[in-house]
């Protein structure tokens, strides 16, 4: 291979060119970081509910999920799922008598991983924004007659809304940065194509600041669209 | 049954040597992102120095850190003014390496926290010392600092444990710290779970240890604090 490439050959569209498969990578890199942050979403709000609920044990279990989860680092979490679950699933086949599964794809188990570590940290922002909720104000739908999901739809959410979009925001840009670890499974995300490219023409810091230009260009631009979003979300604060 | 607790028992040893290293990049990338924190600061204060800081955050808060670590230690290894450089024995070591980014990229996230911190001392604090005649450096000392640090003390901690949980990525580059020997204990046996628990099991120790130190000072300087 020729050591001597120009850059605008080795970033472009043509046979020798890298710049499809990188832009590819950034589109899989925005949906391992959107599927973790569904799946966080989900998850965080449902251990937010059961740390409000007066039932101590679930409690104690969503706030000890959430200690373990923040304090230990997201590259183990995702180590662990994509080295420990095929072991895990053949175990459990093994118990109902059934041949071994076919490990799960690495796109799934990268937006699970991070998707759980998303959750201990959304959890913790969607229990900030319901604390934020005045008491006075559920009370007073409950004595309007609503029911409990017009109560969450039409007072709860949308200045629960207000108050979590800031943080979610910050949570979304560690979620994409976060999607990056998922290159250590294979996953042709943004991060691998930049390590294979690097590797395969032995011009590692071309590919490298190219990868870094299109994470700025992503985290930027979702920075964007999110203040956007927080001006809207504004409207029906109440004036705020 | 015997078989496995000495399995275990030997890998936590393996882990127990490498927690030195994991120890040292996180005091010292502690150390060198509060530094450099502080500078981002101080610059950002100035007119000329400004675009500066703040090109310096937007890139280092923008990307990730896996991707920095890639850069300093197989991205600038492959220039030719860096390999012929002054530097070279020292940027080819994967331990340098990670410090340099872990530094690099925490103390980005380090200044916005001091920034804030900053601009949440009162104005009318500082023009109240401005009347009593207090020089810039007794103002410094005497007024912005206590208060920039019982401000920025919370939101500093947190930065500390992300740095703390980032050390872990240094495995990526070759370096054998706790991660990386979990993963070379895992090569060797295939038993991924006990041992990936246990590095976490150091983690967490690690992590929830700073958190209530960092509390027990918070309380402390809470005592004198206007309510």
């Amino acid at each position: 291979m020729d050591d001597n490439l120009p850059i605008i050959t080795l970033l472009g569209f043509g046979p020798q060119g890298w710049g499809l498969a990188l832009l590819a990578g950034a589109g899989l890199t925005v949906a391992v970081a959107l599927a973790a942050m569904v799946l966080g979403m989900v998850l965080g709000a449902a251990l937010a509910t059961v740390q409000g609920l007066r039932v101590p044990v679930l409690a104690r279990a969503a706030a000890i999920y959430g200690v373990v989860l923040r304090g230990v680092p997201e590259l183990l979490v995702v180590l662990l799922l994509y080295f420990g679950t095929p072991g895990l699933l053949a175990a459990l086949a093994g118990l109902f008598g059934l041949p071994p599964p076919e490990s799960p794809p690495a796109f799934l188990t990268g937006c699970v991983a991070i998707g759980l570590v998303s959750a201990a940290y959304q959890a913790e922002v969607f229990r900030g924004g319901l604390l934020a909720v005045p008491r006075g104000q559920i009370e007073a739908a409950m004595a309007a007659g609503m029911t409990p999901w017009t109560r969450f739809r039409r007072v709860i959410a949308p200045q629960v809304l207000h108050h979590v979009l800031p943080p979610l925001g910050n949570i979304w840009q560690f979620n994409l940065k976060d999607s990056a670890l998922v290159s250590i499974t294979g996953l042709a995300e943004l991060m691998r194509v930049s390590l294979v490219a690097a590797g395969s023409t032995r011009r590692p810091f071309v590919f490298f600041v190219a990868a870094m230009a299109l994470y700025l260009l992503l985290t930027t631009a979702s920075s964007a669209l999110l203040h956007r979003a927080e001006t809207r979300s504004r409207r029906w604060a109440g004036g705020q | 049954m015997n078989d496995e607790i000495a399995f275990l028992a030997a890998t936590a040893l393996a882990i127990a040597r490498a927690l030195p290293v994991t120890l040292l990049l996180a005091l010292a990338g502690a150390l060198g992102a509060s530094l450099l924190a502080a500078l981002l600061v101080a610059a950002h204060q100035t007119r000329a120095l400004r675009p500066l800081a703040r090109a310096w955050i937007f890139v280092f808060r923008g990307t990730p850190l896996l991707l920095q670590m890639a850069m300093v230690y197989y991205g600038l290894g492959a220039l030719d003014a860096v390999r012929h450089g002054p530097l070279w024995p020292l940027l080819r070591e994967p331990l340098v390496c990670a410090w340099l980014a872990l530094a690099c990229c925490c103390s980005a996230y380090i200044a916005e926290v001091l920034r804030a911190a900053l601009a949440a001392v009162p104005r009318g604090q500082i023009e109240a010392a401005l009347a009593c005649g207090m020089n810039r450096r007794t103002r410094l000392i005497r007024v912005i600092v206590p208060q920039l640090v019982r401000l920025a003390l919370p939101a500093y901690g947190n930065e500390l444990v992300m740095l703390v949980k980032s050390t872990s990525l240094a495995s990526t580059i070759t370096v054998v710290d706790v991660t990386g020997v979990a993963q070379l204990v895992i090569a060797h046996s295939y038993r991924t779970i006990e041992v990936f628990c246990l590095a976490a099991a150091v983690y967490l120790a690690l992590t929830a240890a700073l958190t209530a130190a960092l509390r027990l000072i918070e309380r402390r300087l809470a005592q004198g604090a206007l309510p």
